[in-house]
């Protein structure tokens, strides 16, 4: 099964720059998601790595091999793409035989190769039926067959759950990293929805106006977020970033949010002091945020949103910017226009740099 | 580079496959301009020019008289005329039929309005051929032969006109129609207000086409003219194809003459063209 | 809802409600009207009593009255010699302008389709065409294929006789004046066709291993079928009904051998009066279009590929 590995690699469209200067390495058998909201280059990285677009500059490797310049069909790798693109005109079965009838298998073994595809997604009673006949999800299984049927060295997936509705979107979600766990296959997904690339890959690659921005596993890239938009992205509901200033109070180096004070978490100060900057940004998770007595930020509730299994508290600080606090059910329940006191343990805490929004931080 | 030199090879054999394009488009462009190209020529060289071998590929010395000579001697003016104002009328009364029956199919119910659709399709099963022969007694009997009247009217309804603007009407959102009358929009100020507006595409691409329809006729003309007052430019260009059938430079130069409304109407409306030309075509 | 309305009040409503259906049917009828009007008297009206004008024999003397005589007059035109060769010589027409046609717009779509520098000068040079109307386009051949000032001898074709006067290539230098001039209605209607084609689609099969040739057999071409079809049964339909190519090029001649249909109706009401031949060749024109469109229909349709 095969690596992937894109070296430096950038395209343009027009005056656009798609993707910028992008570099990472997929492992064999290895399930990795880009991530990203729409036009950040993913799906055109994507396309790279099929073949269906060149890179202006950089190299792309599947294998061992270099295929820049090679075409698409001369890359074994199977596409799995949003809107599914089925063949209308032929049958499910002859969807499924299409990749290896422009390879020249023999007849015979297509056949078993079919049968044996076609199982493994649960289509067998659907192949003589044309696509138009099928649900989505079975189209969407179709597609997914006519990828697995070649058993390429790459699976490469846009997307193919955006058109699918919720109870199916989480149950498909479920079976595809099931079949690329019994297939022990490489599989690059694309994908804007971030809980499904927390679910699903071993490794996340967020990607933002072009370049990558982190890439890693779903916890490290949720626990240690590389800048403020990774930190922004993954997570629901998103971490709370709170606008603040570094100040130094008798020497201590001490994060002034507004309201109240903290002082930097003893990691952080190294790094703080060397990036030398007093504009920070603080980030911490909903879920981490207290309401206690003798926290250093003050705050209003303004909404409590009850899920039923927990609390969304809105908060507004003293300068205006809002905090969620996630609470669970069964405490104390807030009220619109309670004051409050904010806290979080030191280590909960995120500092980013106020200008560029890197993270701050220890290693 | 390794990668360099794998994608300067795929990128010489792609170059290689669109030159051959460039090379096979450009010859059959050649072969369609060919005939368009020889008239332009032809209009603007001296008679003895145009039977040299080999024939003159470009004229030297412009014989531009070509043009105000077809247009006297082939009453090209007039012929003009009577066609822009058949084709107007036509095309003005195509669509009001057809607007106003549109708007009756997609918004009104009435009894039969099913079978009346059905009729109007049905009219579009008829070749003109088999109307032919009635229609020309029918027009005889109105005392309308030789009369603009007699040119325009058997045309002034098509279904097809009918067919594609309920079309369009049936795609307005529900919420408007709602919306219109929630505030109190009549029929006549729903239909001119909004409906036709929104439905400025199809109605567009209909006038292009019943346009084209109307100007190209050829064998209506024919048959219902009997000289010069009434003739329209289609029956012109045979007439002036008689006269001056040994002043090959001045028929070319009314070929073009006649052409160029069109080709006009081509470039300026393509969109619309395409779109009123394809409706049929392409189950969207 | 609350309780039950008085029974008085809900007559009422359904009173109101009843005149402002009937006003809107009212409304519905007036709209369609006109159009019902002229398509009763120029299409419905006409196409019956033309046929049944073929019941009526045509003096040869205008002034006298014509005289019925049942289904002989349909007998003795449909079993003469001069209508099955033209029956002959429309078919052979259609036969030479709707193949030539499909693949030359066919050809001409798809080396348009695509993303080049320029493209967009040869797509209008292709669709120019549609610009020209037959006579226009029957004028121009007229004078290029002219013995004298034309350009068949620089090419090394002339033919002896003069190739429109010539019986065995007339009807086929009628046809090419066709292709010509219908090349551009092709071009439009088969180019939309191919651009809704899901690029995706064929991208996919890039994917899946399909060369060029393989993507333009197995997958743009049954994709294109619903347009090919939709070409061939109104291409025909049009071929059937030409008429102005052969009034300006070769009058029905030489000797009859492009005397197709429609020239065999405008003879016999321009030149021979004689109004019941021309609405029995009339009535068998429109037969016979119907039975090809039908079997077009029967035999073609089964093999369209309707997508989605």
């Amino acid at each position: 099964m095969g690596r992937v590995a894109l070296e430096h690699v950038t395209k343009r469209f027009g005056d656009t720059v798609a993707v910028d200067d992008v570099s990472f390495e997929v492992d064999g058998h290895e399930f990795v998601v880009l991530l990203g909201p729409s036009g950040c280059g993913k799906t055109t990285a994507l396309r790279m790595v099929a073949g269906l677009d060149e890179p202006d500059s950089g190299t792309i490797r599947i294998g061992e091999r270099i295929v820049n310049g090679v075409e698409a069909k001369d890359r074994d790798v199977a596409m799995v793409f949003q809107s599914y693109a089925l063949y209308p005109h032929l049958s499910v079965r002859k969807n499924i035989e299409f990749p290896l009838r422009t390879r020249r298998v023999p007849s015979q073994e297509r056949g078993a190769l079919v049968v044996q595809a076609a199982g493994a997604l649960g289509l067998e009673g659907l192949l003589d039926r044309r696509p138009g006949q099928l649900s989505g999800g079975q189209r969407q299984r179709v597609a997914l067959a006519r990828a697995i049927v070649r058993r390429p060295e790459v699976f490469l997936m846009d997307e193919p759950l955006s058109n699918l509705d919720a109870k199916l979107r989480v149950q498909t979600r479920a079976e595809l990293v099931e079949l690329q766990r019994r297939l022990e296959a490489t599989v690059i997904y694309v994908t804007h929805d971030q809980v499904e690339a927390m679910t699903m890959g071993h490794r996340i690659a967020v990607m933002d106006a072009g370049v990558l921005q982190q890439i890693g596993p779903p916890q490290a890239v949720y626990d240690r977020p590389a800048n403020l938009f990774v930190a922004g992205f993954i997570g629901s509901p998103p971490m709370n970033t709170i606008t603040a200033r570094v100040s130094n109070r008798d020497g201590q180096p001490t994060i002034e949010v507004p309201g109240g004070s903290v002082p930097v978490p003893s990691p952080l100060a190294p790094a703080l002091h060397r990036s030398a900057t007093s504009e920070v940004v603080v980030g911490v998770r909903p879920e981490h945020l207290r309401m206690a007595s003798d926290g250093f930020a003050p705050a209003t509730v303004t909404v409590v949103e009850s899920l039923g299994h927990e609390l969304h508290v809105i908060c507004r600080l003293t300068d205006d910017q809002m905090v969620i606090v996630r609470q669970a059910v069964g405490g104390a329940v807030p009220h619109e226009g309670d004051a409050v006191s904010l806290s979080a343990a030191p280590g909960d805490l995120h500092l980013f740099d106020g200008g560029t929004g890197a993270r701050i931080g220890a290693g | 580079m390794d990668a360099d030199r794998a994608s300067r090879s795929v990128a010489r054999k792609r170059t290689g496959r669109t030159v051959l394009r460039y090379a096979v488009l450009t010859g059959l462009a050649l072969v369609i301009l060919f005939p368009i190209y020889v008239t332009i020529v032809g209009s603007l060289l001296r008679p003895d020019q145009l039977a040299t071998r080999p024939p003159q590929l470009f004229p030297t010395h412009p014989l531009w008289q070509s043009y105000s000579r077809a247009w006297g001697a082939g009453h090209l003016g007039r012929y003009l005329f009577n066609s822009a104002l058949v084709s107007a009328v036509i095309v003005l009364g195509q669509l009001a039929t057809s607007i106003v029956a549109a708007y009756a199919f997609a918004f009104l119910e009435f009894p039969l309005k099913r079978t009346i659709f059905v009729t109007f399709l049905a009219t579009l099963m008829v070749p003109f051929e088999v109307t032919l022969v009635t229609n020309l007694a029918t027009i005889v009997s109105l005392g309308w032969y030789d009369t603009y009247a007699g040119l325009a009217v058997p045309f002034l309804a098509t279904g097809f006109g009918a067919f594609l603007l309920r079309q369009a009407f049936l795609g307005i959102p529900r919420d408007l129609q709602d919306a219109a009358a929630l505030d109190g929009y009549g029929h006549w100020r729903f239909m001119t207000r909004v409906a036709i507006p929104l439905a400025r595409p199809a109605v567009a691409a209909l006038a292009v086409f019943s346009f084209l329809g109307a100007w190209n006729q050829y064998l209506w003309p024919l048959l219902i003219t009997k000289d010069d007052r009434l003739r329209t430019v289609q029956i012109g260009l045979r007439q002036l194809r008689a006269v001056s059938l040994d002043q090959v430079n001045v028929t070319f130069a009314g070929v073009i003459i006649v052409s160029l409304p069109l080709f006009v109407l081509l470039v300026v409306f393509q969109k619309q063209l395409v779109r009123g030309l394809t409706a049929g075509a392409v189950k969207g | 809802m609350t309780g039950p309305e008085p029974v008085g009040q809900s007559a009422s409503i359904r009173l109101v409600e009843r005149r402002r259906r009937v006003r809107e049917a009212g409304l519905g009828y007036v709209l369609v009207l006109p159009s019902l009007v002229l398509f009763a008297a120029f299409v419905f009206y006409p196409f019956i009593h033309t046929l049944y004008l073929g019941f009526y024999r045509t003096p040869p003397f205008p002034g006298l009255p014509r005289h019925y005589v049942g289904l002989a007059q349909y007998r003795s035109v449909l079993r003469s010699g001069a209508f099955t060769s033209s029956i002959a010589t429309t078919l052979a027409f259609a036969a030479m302008t709707v193949p030539a046609s499909l693949v030359l717009g066919t050809a001409l779509a798809l080396l348009a389709h695509a993303r080049l520098r320029g493209i967009g000068v040869y797509r209008t040079i292709f669709s120019s065409t549609v610009a020209t109307s037959v006579a226009v386009a029957s004028v121009i051949f007229g004078t290029l294929l002219n013995p004298v000032v034309g350009f068949l001898p620089w090419l090394g074709l002339q033919t002896a006789p003069p190739i429109l006067e010539n019986p065995s290539w007339a009807l086929v230098a009628v046809a090419v004046t066709s292709v010509w001039q219908s090349a551009g209605l092709a071009f439009i209607l088969i180019s939309s066709g191919l651009q809704s084609i899901p690029d995706d689609l064929l991208e996919a099969a890039q994917v899946d291993g399909a060369n060029s040739w393989t993507r333009l057999w197995r997958v743009t071409l049954p994709m294109l079928t619903p347009t090919l079809f939709f070409t061939v049964v109104v291409g025909s339909i049009v071929a059937f009904q030409a008429f102005g190519q052969i009034d300006l090029l070769t009058q029905g001649g030489p000797i009859h051998r492009t005397n197709v249909l429609t020239y065999a109706i405008y003879t016999a009401i321009r030149q021979d009066n004689d109004e019941g031949r021309a609405a029995v060749l009339t009535a068998a024109l429109f037969a016979i279009t119907l039975v090809l469109t039908l079997i077009q229909v029967r035999v073609l349709e089964r093999r369209v590929h309707y997508g989605r």
